[in-house]
């Protein structure tokens, strides 16, 4: 862990529109998740809070308020995964927060037996993203996170683009003993997306329309921009795990082609077969952005200089939808 | 039960041939035999009854490879049926060459890749503390091979830290780790804080013993010393 990393964490909160369309704004997720799991302790017994020693400070509260209910323990992410295993086995419900890489990627075979095979339940909440911290470089990039989780049964998978989604989404996986993985991210939209389970409509294109564009989490505004005038419709999830096939099937079916270009913070078609699954009634066509599975990107900088290259950006996204819409 | 009339140490060899279809002194000289017939007959706070039971000890299997002792003496003890033992890795058997928990009653956890019951258990250990139940203890049973894997060595340093006195692990030494533990396996645990007792494998009343030793901030080691694998 460096300094560096811990220094580009950011308390700006924003609200409203952003300040040109499809700008990246700043969301305090880690911060929304710790408050989230920080108030609900005061009233569920069951949360345990398991830490490797990352975001220590923002449960130190909770530590104090409930003596043994937050273990952190050390620089051990096998342990960690184990431990929140165990303690699910006893009627708790664990609560598992480090970085995604070395929450998801690290300990894999621990998510699968400790938690899966046991048939244990836990929250993991995991911080980095694809890229969030750009300038750590690969060790601290996770943009295969969703689709590892993907190779494991019974996993829902939330992919906050707001603070505010975050918060929500952390507050409602609490009370259960399911198996939940919170991809949370210091970089979103400028205001919460549509509530509801499933792809929401967030633009509705014509009967004539050339097809639908899905939306997961932190790509929304940026996909509203790049599609501006278009005439497609642009649906949104937080939640792509278990993904919506009823409702892409819909969407597709009121839509001018059936045409999905299919938009996610992660690694590109990580959700593609999902896509072919909900379309296989119906001759279709997809094309899936995300972050490059071609080469690993050996660069810092900054965010914004990854979404660049990987073609998330605006006018990466714009590109290949007019590409792929034939438009 | 059906088994009532199988529940005696002298017939776990039977037990375990019935799986296993071995000559009986081949069954007899299963690595973790007796260490499980102590735990079971003498030491664990646990029955097919309170198997549920919040309170209940908790075994763990962590070594999960050549479970035919552990379900002969989870048979002889009542958990599971003569009928069971005899479809072992049936397709529809709840009995395979690695324990899962979700089938077998009476098992805490699945297990068969190594190094992942002490961190199970530390976790385990962790939730009763939590919960404010000081009563039960968490036995974990590793062999000498299985602490090759980095994954145990995660949890020994942690559980005396964290002061788990619940948590009990039990090796089973029958000198198969590759490499060895060059100054012994009780050492290594006594350095991270656990108190370690070293007893033959084959000793029950030593065993027992062994297993008496209770602290309620420090975890135990008991090194169970048998044959060495052929």
């Amino acid at each position: 862990m460096t300094a560096t990393v811990e220094t580009a964490r950011t308390d700006t909160r924003t609200s409203g529109r952003a300040a040109r369309p499809g700008a990246v704004v700043p969301q305090p997720m880690r911060d929304a998740f710790a408050r989230a799991v920080d108030e609900a302790m005061d009233t569920d017994p069951r949360i345990a809070v398991v830490l490797a020693d990352i975001s220590t400070d923002r449960f130190a509260g909770a530590a104090a308020r409930h003596p043994g209910r937050v273990v952190n323990v050390g620089i051990r992410e096998q342990l960690q995964i184990g431990v929140a295993g165990g303690l699910a086995l006893t009627g708790a419900r664990p609560v598992v927060h480090t970085f995604s890489s070395f929450l998801v990627e690290r300990p894999f075979e621990q998510v699968k037996l400790d938690l899966g095979h046991q048939g244990a339940g836990a929250v993991l909440a995991g911080i980095g993203a694809s890229y969030d911290y750009a300038g750590a470089g690969r060790t601290h990039m996770a943009p295969g996170d969703v689709a590892l989780l993907d190779t494991l049964p019974g996993w829902t998978v939330h992919v906050p683009g707001h603070a505010e989604e975050a918060d929500r989404l952390v507050r409602a996986s609490l009370p259960g003993d399911d198996r939940v993985y919170v991809r949370l991210s210091e970089y979103g939209n400028a205001a919460p997306g549509p509530a509801g389970s499933g792809l929401v409509p967030v633009r509705t294109g014509s009967p004539r329309s050339a097809g639908v564009v899905v939306a997961v989490g932190p790509m929304l505004d940026r996909v509203l921009a790049a599609t501006e005038g278009l005439d497609v419709t642009v649906a949104y999830t937080a939640t792509p795990r278990p993904f919506d096939r009823a409702g892409l099937n819909r969407l597709v079916a009121a839509a001018g082609g059936a045409d999905v270009l299919l938009v996610e913070p992660y690694l590109a078609g990580t959700s593609a077969h999902e896509v072919a699954a909900a379309l296989e009634d119906r001759r279709h066509r997809q094309r899936a952005l995300g972050v490059s599975r071609e080469a690993e990107l050996r660069k810092y900088g900054s965010p914004a200089d990854h979404d660049r290259a990987h073609g998330l950006d605006v006018e990466g996204i714009a590109r290949s939808a007019r590409d792929f819409f034939l438009l | 039960m059906t088994t009532t009339a199988l529940s005696r140490y002298a017939d776990l060899p039977a037990l375990v041939g019935l799986m296993t279809g071995d000559e009986k002194h081949r069954a007899a000289a299963e690595s973790t035999l007796d260490v499980l017939w102590v735990l079971y007959d003498r030491v664990l706070r646990v029955s097919p009854e309170t198997a549920d039971h919040p309170d209940r000890d908790r075994f763990l299997l962590s070594k999960g490879h050549g479970p035919a002792a552990y379900y002969a003496v989870l048979a002889a003890k009542g958990f599971l049926s003569v009928a069971d033992l005899r479809a072992w890795t049936a397709y529809d058997s709840p009995l395979g060459h690695h324990p899962d928990r979700v089938l077998v009653p009476g098992a805490e956890i699945g297990s068969g890749s190594l190094g992942h019951g002490l961190g199970l258990g530390v976790g385990t250990a962790l939730g009763l503390r939590a919960r404010g139940r000081t009563g039960p203890r968490v036995v974990v049973l590793v062999g000498d091979a299985e602490l090759d894997e980095g994954s145990n060595h995660e949890a020994i340093a942690a559980a005396a830290r964290l002061g788990l006195g619940a948590v009990t692990a039990v090796v089973i030494d029958n000198r198969s780790a590759s490499h060895g533990w060059p100054g012994g396996i009780a050492a290594r645990f006594e350095q991270e804080g656990w108190s370690a007792q070293t007893v033959w494998g084959r000793d029950h009343d030593a065993l027992e013993a062994a297993f008496a030793v209770r602290d309620p901030r420090t975890p135990h080691a008991v090194i169970a010393r048998v044959q060495p694998k052929e």
